[in-house]
């Protein structure tokens, strides 16, 4: 049984009295323990996709199923890691982190021993008392993960979690992710914009078309795991990764013919 | 070395000195305004003289009166705060609650807490309750209000990520929305602090008869300008002390605000 499945989704809003089409016609699915990566450019739809998996959201048309089970609303099993890190700023790393485990009311003798792994898998031992505002924007998403996976979620959805990060700690917390869902091996639904990345990372990547959002392909990254940084030079990257851009450009070729039209 | 100079203390000298020129020279009605060392020394005997009425029937009473008005200012803005802040809460969270009670709260705002002097009086008596109800109707009003923006500004993005860990209403509005809304709630107690001590002095003037407010028409009755002066200077005092008091709490309790403006 896969852990998310999208049976024909329609998303629409209403926008300054206007009808957009976010999404059109979605299907699609992650296995359990698949790594899946969703790429399109900004504005295609794809947090959409995501908030409707979360529960933030509802769709307008379809069905949105997690486990087998329709979505209804935000659950901890469905973990989110949000572009914005999205700590609560009076509350230190280790209260963040133990925010979920608390409000949960599970016994601090259970969730203790893991905190202090997770503080180590993510590198932040010794911050344990420092406040959001004392950290830098990699050691916020680092929190901002442990504190989701400390819950062992069904799910993780991810958001362009490392948008907002320069180039040199992006490729940090890539690593840091790889490290940790070896680990893990939860089921992973990864939101981005940056080909490299969803190569890297996924075991499958699925492109999604300009406004209004649909998959365009769905791409099976053959690569070896567990993976490392210096994959991205390999062969077969390079050949997926001519391949996305390719698709891409056919996207884009499109969207502006249809807007010159 | 510029920055050792106190500079907070060249205007009030500035004034004093003017203040003692211009009745020295007599550029006031004489015998009307009185010189400053002329209300230093009322005062000081106001404060430290032996109590009974060998020097001046105010003589050593200052202490108690202070304390009558303060513990008016912090019974009447504990009530304010007491009932501000969870109103302000529910106002900011809930849309219902919003549209019953918003709408009279801006209707009752702009009376002033001098136009409810006779009501009070008539309906609480000359006595604390009176003086009491005006402070705590005062306070009220910038402390819900703030609160009430500050429930407002509360990020959207955190309220989603409560829900994601787990947490309901009651949890979200006790660990996210209260302290998001901490800061605004600071600015609502200092302005509510500062209408508290207005209102104390309106109160006793005319609803009770002790603390500050009491002394200060009393002196004015009697002639004793001095005196009236030497009040207005222990209000702005006291009123400035307990501002700062509040202002040092909220450095404490959101400290993880001030790490954030120098990150």
């Amino acid at each position: 049984m896969p852990d998310i499945e999208l049976r024909d989704v329609w998303k629409e809003f209403v926008k300054h009295g206007r009808r957009v089409e976010a999404l059109q016609a979605i299907d699609f699915v992650v296995e359990r323990n698949e790594f899946a990566a969703i790429l399109g450019p900004s504005g295609c739809g794809k947090s959409t996709l995501l908030n409707l998996v979360a529960g933030f959201d509802r769709p307008t048309r379809g069905q949105v199923l997690v486990g087998g089970e329709p979505v209804t609303g935000p659950s901890p099993r469905r973990a989110v890691v949000f572009q914005e890190p999205a700590l609560f700023p009076w509350y230190t790393v280790v209260d963040n982190i133990t925010y979920g485990p608390k409000t949960l009311g599970m016994d601090p003798a259970r969730y203790r021993p893991k905190v202090q792994a997770l503080l180590e898998q993510v590198g932040l031992v010794g911050f344990e008392r420092h406040y959001p505002a004392e950290l830098s924007g990699g050691m916020k998403q680092r929190v901002g993960l442990a504190r989701v996976l400390v819950l062992e979620p069904q799910v993780l959805l991810m958001d362009e979690p490392f948008g907002s990060l320069d180039a040199q700690t992006r490729s940090l917390m890539h690593e840091l992710l790889l490290a940790v869902w070896e680990r893990h091996h939860q089921t992973v639904l990864f939101i981005t914009h940056d080909i490299e990345e969803a190569l890297l990372l996924a075991d499958s990547v699925s492109v999604m078309t300009a406004r209004p959002g649909r998959i365009k392909k769905r791409l099976a990254v053959e690569l070896p795991r567990p993976r490392t940084v210096e994959m991205t030079t390999s062969p077969v990257f390079n050949a997926l990764k001519r391949e996305v851009l390719a698709l891409i450009r056919e996207e884009s070729l499109r969207a502006a013919a249809e807007r010159g039209a | 070395m510029a920055r050792r100079v106190p500079w907070f203390v060249v205007l009030p000298l500035a004034l004093l000195a003017l203040w003692h020129v211009a009745v020295a020279r007599q550029w006031t009605p004489p015998g009307i305004i009185p010189a400053p060392a002329q209300v230093a020394e009322s005062w000081a005997t106001w404060i430290f003289g032996p109590p009974g009425r060998s020097l001046s029937p105010y003589s050593g009473t200052w202490l108690a009166n202070v304390l009558y008005s303060a513990r008016r200012v912090t019974q009447g803005f504990l009530l304010a705060a007491a009932v501000g802040i969870p109103l302000g809460l529910f106002i900011g969270w809930n849309r219902l609650v919003a549209s019953l009670v918003d709408p009279s709260i801006q209707l009752f705002r702009p009376v002033p807490i001098t136009a409810w002097l006779p009501f009070s009086i008539a309906v609480f008596g000359i006595y604390d309750a009176s003086a009491l109800f005006l402070i705590g109707l005062g306070a009220f009003y910038p402390i819900v209000v703030n609160t009430t923006h500050g429930v407002r500004d509360t990020n959207l993005l955190l309220l989603r990520a409560a829900r994601m860990l787990g947490a309901g209403t009651a949890t979200i509005l006790r660990t996210v929305v209260f302290p998001s809304a901490l800061p605004a709630i600071f600015t609502g107690l200092r302005l509510g602090i500062g209408v508290a001590w207005t209102a104390v002095i309106v109160a006793e003037m005319i609803a009770v008869k002790s603390g500050l407010g009491y002394v200060l028409w009393d002196a004015y009755y009697v002639g004793r300008m001095d005196i009236c002066v030497a009040t207005m200077i222990s209000v702005g005092l006291l009123g400035f002390l307990s501002d700062r008091l509040l202002y040092g709490l909220s450095r404490v309790v959101l400290r993880w605000r001030l790490l954030e403006a120098h990150a």
